[in-house]
């Protein structure tokens, strides 16, 4: 009897059809917001570094307009790096640890979407809100004002690459216990293309030159991230878990 | 190490000549074993044996350093998605998340199968968790923990279940409702592939054991 049953409950099992990637995509997004909300020290915690880190430069430096808006960019730019790395653990890490990144890995979606929603969370989270303040913080700086188009079109398209970029990492390291050192070695070099781009598009735009160039690769680098990256990070997860 | 039953059938899941080597142990090498539909398969094994490494391999978490796990005769590799529809794995780690409730702990687990998620209050009362579905699962017990993970048990579609130590946690009430529902499931033509420590309390020739020896070389 059992063994007449057993064949049409294997094959029966259309029910799936009906969650398709998109609703797989809103399910983890939905609950890794969720989470992190009831967590708020995850959120803010990025981003009073960035604040505090840009504020700290006119006090460090000094007020004089020259220096500080000729460094502005870079610095805009690197508390960006740093605040997403500062982030960056949490993105695996705690669902690892507790069991819910296998479950994850064993549902019956393809894993690049699941990756792909946890990674439109973590850019939402410490992204987003960095293209907002940025602006702000900006003026402490002195920041030319022809530049300030160029530095939320490069932070817009610039920070989605930092979390695509650093989930590999993350995804590489989430296994070893002490792995945070190991992520800034992985991670850091990566960065610097986008480094180099973003901050060279708001050094022209403040000399009122084309930056469509430098914004065009970052678009470039943003595309073949947001295409690859979210199988690597599932290649990765399963090495991880292994 | 295990008898298959005289069937014509083909086995739901099966290993062929499986080897697994962890820290330069070998644990298990050349292991067959096939599971049919109405078999409950119990790893037996002092610690360190191989039974987590085993179910890992069997779920497709893990490789193994040789030989190839089937389902319905074709290697999981291949049809991973197909595969992972019709299993339910739980491992020793619940997968509860302490800033969710117990309600939308369940309800993301079993959305995540492609159930409906609005099965999960009625479920949490099949548990025992009936009064807990708006608590902080960080407020919650181990084995209330065990019994969110263990609750998908009551509404999957999965013929194929693969438990690591379910029982961990669970007082004896628990362990009989789950015994019950073992046995509902190989009846409806499912397969079941567990390790535990406790003796189940479920007729014996129902049982399959597969025995795990530790091997120090």
């Amino acid at each position: 009897m059992a063994q007449l049953m057993a064949q049409p409950m294997v094959n029966n099992i259309q029910y799936l059809n009906s969650l398709s990637y998109r609703s797989a995509f809103m399910l983890v997004l939905k609950r890794d917001l969720t989470i992190a909300f009831r967590h708020k020290d995850d959120i803010l915690n990025p981003i009073l570094f960035f604040v505090i880190v840009i504020t700290l430069f006119p006090l460090g430096i000094g007020p004089e307009i020259n220096t500080l808006s000729r460094i502005a960019p870079g610095i805009i730019w690197v508390a960006a790096l740093l605040s997403t790395l500062l982030s960056l653990d949490r993105l695996f890490k705690s669902d690892y640890n507790d069991g819910s990144l296998e479950q994850m890995l064993l549902s019956p979606h393809p894993i690049f979407v699941l990756v792909l929603a946890k990674i439109t969370a973590h850019w939402l989270l410490t992204g987003l809100p960095l293209i907002f303040i940025a602006p702000l913080l900006a003026v402490l700086l002195h920041l030319n004002e022809h530049s300030y188009g160029a530095l939320m079109l490069t932070l817009l398209l610039g920070t989605p690459i930092l979390s695509l970029i650093g989930a590999i990492g993350v995804a590489l390291t989430v296994g070893i216990k002490k792995g945070g050192v190991l992520l800034s070695l992985l991670i850091l070099p990566l960065y610097i293309p986008v480094l180099i781009f973003a901050t060279s598009a708001i050094d022209s735009a403040s000399m009122n030159l084309p930056f469509t160039g430098q914004l065009a690769i970052i678009a470039a680098l943003f595309f073949s991230t947001l295409t690859l990256a979210p199988f690597a990070v599932s290649s990765a997860l399963k090495v991880s878990t292994n | 190490m295990h008898t298959t039953n005289e069937t014509t059938s083909t086995p739901l899941l099966s290993a062929k000549m499986l080897t697994c080597i962890r820290e330069d142990r070998i644990l298990f090498e050349a292991l067959n074993i096939n599971a049919y539909s109405g078999d409950i398969i119990q790893v037996e094994g002092p610690n360190g044996a191989g039974k987590t490494s085993l179910l890992r391999i069997l779920s497709g978490l893990s490789v193994p350093y040789d030989g190839s796990v089937c389902f319905n005769e074709k290697n999981i590799q291949k049809v991973r998605e197909d595969y992972h529809q019709n299993l339910l794995y739980l491992g020793h780690l619940p997968g509860v998340k302490g800033e969710m409730t117990a309600q939308e702990n369940l309800a993301f687990n079993l959305a995540l199968q492609g159930l409906n998620p609005s099965l999960a209050e009625n479920t949490l009362k099949d548990v025992n968790l009936l009064g807990f579905e708006d608590s902080l699962a960080s407020h919650l017990s181990a084995g209330q923990h065990r019994r969110i993970a263990l609750a998908q048990l009551w509404q999957t579609k999965a013929p194929i279940w693969i438990l690591d130590e379910p029982f961990t946690a669970i007082d004896k009430v628990g362990v009989k409702a789950l015994e019950s529902l073992f046995l509902t499931h190989v009846d409806r033509g499912g397969c079941i592939i567990l390790t535990t420590h406790q003796d189940l309390a479920l007729p014996k020739e129902r049982i399959k054991k597969l025995t795990l020896e530790y091997r120090f070389f």
